[in-house]
């Protein structure tokens, strides 16, 4: 399939990310100025900008497509992943940002005053860092891949480059002004093309989502398979198939079932899991929605944003407003989601459903005109995507590798760290192109979730915690994900409640990592720092008092 | 440059809010109220999205019905999950936005009251 579309727009979302850099950069002057943006960032770019580099390829690709395998179940994770920002409000906004923290070590320290303490946080921002990192640079591979017909290395490099580049010479502020622009472009790519796809959708007759016969193919289609697998036609037949076979199935022939894809169907993909059937699903649920309700307060590039905000009252506006922007986007996967089990069903064969934003336009509007072009706008949108997010981790992973490991917090040391922190995951992605978008997106939640939120919820809401007390239970209930994390990643096959438990550890790593953390917290109340109630008067207090 | 210590640095005692910022025990009794008031804010509407949104997957699992009742020809979890989760989590952010608010302002009120 040619698009001459598509090139030149990614192209052009990439010009224009570097170059908004460069007007940033002309602006930047001092190092704090460098980092921080001087705080004289608006709230409404500052809410778009947080937009626009939490909304990562897991939304704008891996949301559609794992509802087009899955079904309702999974919409469990746009809310969880909007929700995230509800507990980030809550629990996080306003006294983080009068903490004066700008990272997560820095609130160690602040908090607990501990050296050492500040190194495990390090460690865990830049393994979170790297382990989101990967995934984004994996989109961008296969969005190269899948509409350009490129090599999946070129895309995935081509990100990693460009990202470290910006980074390394515009620093944040210019970040600040890319994220805001990348929010309203991803928001316009996803949109625009989803009024067509209704309107195309109307005009073929409203076809059902789930017909009583069910999929079929709406037009001529040749899969070539990859994997030997079994394929079970609705008849109940089977056959066998290698890679590199090539099946044809004409307009209307129903969709088989192939066992190398993991999809569900019918009544199953309509409607929710129910309890006879499935506990172990129900569990899953409850595990995902908590790994992303506490997850998100954890992500190292999110706290960042909120030393941009002017004091804590500012933080909590502006956290609301990304709450109601980033709402507003989740709307739109789902539509994809959804039309795409009627326009684009032989991705249920080939497994590869992470494309449907991508291939849904052309797939439904036919490869006139106003389906390239609308094409072209997806995956656009779809750059944005991974260079706005990785543009932010990367600011964050240099940040932290820069101040603690490697240097003492220079501009030269952070250009050096960018550069050190961009090239280990671009060479990860490389090795690892066979893994799911959103699974280690969900992976790297639930690391935060275990670490971090009790770190945070804890350091401000209670007095007793002890810097003893929070490396136990970073390292108990981190260490615990990051285990799961490895072991579903490159250990053996595991079914049943071993496979639930490692595949959706937060339900199990996230209690463990506040219990270690209160217990051990409490048997060490000696080590409660000394001024820890000036600490809550500051993270507390509002700024009008003027203390 | 580690910026733990330049906010270290600027943190300036004040004399005219002394009870606070040397931390007497009106002063303490003061912050730990403020602290536990928002506290139970905060946990007073996590309960509310916990239960108006926790409790769907249960529902659905113990009351299949539920899930497959239509509204507009779609059904129920799809519009709740898929539609209706996104305002209802703006409104309880806006709703904390407002009452952390006033929280604050009645310790900013308790705290300048002049003095009689």
């Amino acid at each position: 399939m040619s698009n001459p579309y598509v090139i030149p727009a990614i192209i052009v979302v990439t010009l224009a990310t570097v170059a908004i850099g460069f007007y940033g950069l002309t602006l930047a002057r001092t190092t704090s100025d460098f980092l921080v943006a001087s705080r004289m960032v608006s709230p409404t770019w500052n809410g778009a900008a947080i937009g626009g580099e939490y909304l990562s390829a897991a939304s704008f690709l891996g949301i559609a497509g794992l509802i087009l395998k899955h079904g309702v179940d999974v919409l469990w994770y746009p809310v969880g992943f909007a929700a995230g920002y509800l507990a980030l409000l809550l629990f996080v906004a306003a006294p983080l940002r009068r903490s004066g923290a700008f990272t997560l070590p820095d609130f160690c320290e602040l908090r607990l005053g501990s050296r050492r303490l500040r190194k495990l946080a390090t460690v865990f921002v830049v393994f979170i860092g790297w382990l989101y990192l990967v995934p984004q640079l994996q989109g961008a591979g296969l969005t190269v891949a899948t509409v350009a017909g490129g090599p999946y290395e070129l895309g995935a490099l081509l990100v990693g480059a460009v990202v470290t580049g910006n980074v390394a010479l515009g620093g944040m502020r210019a970040v600040t002004f890319v994220q805001a622009f990348q929010y309203w472009l991803k928001l316009t790519a996803l949109a625009v093309p989803a009024i067509f796809l209704v309107l195309q959708w109307q005009s073929d007759g409203r076809p059902a989502v789930t017909p009583e016969a069910g999929t079929v193919f709406p037009a001529a289609t040749t899969v070539v398979v990859e994997h030997a697998a079994t394929l079970t036609l609705p008849d109940g037949t089977t056959r066998e198939v290698r890679p590199g076979d090539e099946l044809s199935f004409a307009e209307g022939d129903p969709v088989p079932k192939i066992s190398s894809v993991d999809a569900v169907d019918g009544a199953d993909w309509l409607l929710p899991g129910t309890a006879g059937d499935d506990d172990r699903e129900l569990f899953a649920t409850y595990s995902l929605i908590l790994a992303t309700f506490l997850g998100t307060m954890g992500l190292p590039h999110v706290l960042v944003r909120f030393y941009t905000n002017p004091d804590g009252a500012a933080a909590r506006r502006t956290t609301l407003v990304v709450l109601a922007m980033v709402g507003t986007f989740y709307l739109l996967p789902t539509l994809y989601g959804v039309l795409g089990r009627i326009y684009t069903p032989q991705l249920l064969l080939t497994g590869r459903s992470d494309a449907v934003v991508v291939l849904l336009p052309s797939a439904a509007l036919g490869n006139g005109l106003t389906g390239q072009l609308l094409a072209a706008l997806v995956a656009a949108g779809a750059f944005a995507a991974f260079l706005s997010t990785s543009s932010g981790l990367l600011t964050s992973v240099a940040g932290v590798l820069s101040t603690d490991l490697l240097g003492r917090g220079s501009v030269r040391d952070f250009r050096l760290a960018t550069i050190v922190a961009g090239l280990v995951p671009m060479l990860l992605a490389l090795y690892v192109s066979g893994l799911d978008v959103s699974q280690v997106v969900g992976l790297a939640f639930a690391v935060a979730a275990s670490s971090f939120c009790p770190l945070l919820v804890l350091g401000i809401w209670w007095r007793g915690l002890t810097d003893v007390g929070t490396a136990a239970g970073i390292l108990v209930g981190g260490g615990a994900a990051i285990g799961a994390v490895l072991l579903t990643v490159v250990g053996p096959e595991l079914t049943g409640w071993p496979a639930v438990l490692l595949a959706q550890p937060a339900a199990w790593t996230v209690p463990l990592a506040f219990t270690v953390m209160i217990t051990v917290s409490w048997a060490t109340r000696r080590r409660t720092p000394a001024d820890v109630a000036a600490t809550m008067l500051r993270l507390h207090a509002p700024e009008a008092l003027r203390l | 440059m580690v910026l733990a210590e330049v906010a270290r640095r600027r943190a300036r005692p004040d004399l005219t809010r002394a009870e606070l910022t040397q931390q007497t025990e009106v002063g303490d009794v003061l912050v730990r109220g403020l602290v536990r008031a928002q506290l139970a804010l905060a946990l007073r509407l996590s309960l509310v999205v916990a239960i108006g949104l926790g409790g769907l997957p249960l529902l659905f699992a113990i009351a299949p019905r539920v899930a497959m009742a239509k509204l507009f020809g779609i059904n129920l979890p799809w519009l709740l999950l898929g539609v209706a989760a996104f305002p209802f989590l703006v409104a309880v952010g806006w709703a904390y936005v407002r009452l952390a608010e006033r929280n604050e302002q009645d310790f900013t009120d308790v705290v300048q009251r002049p003095e009689r």
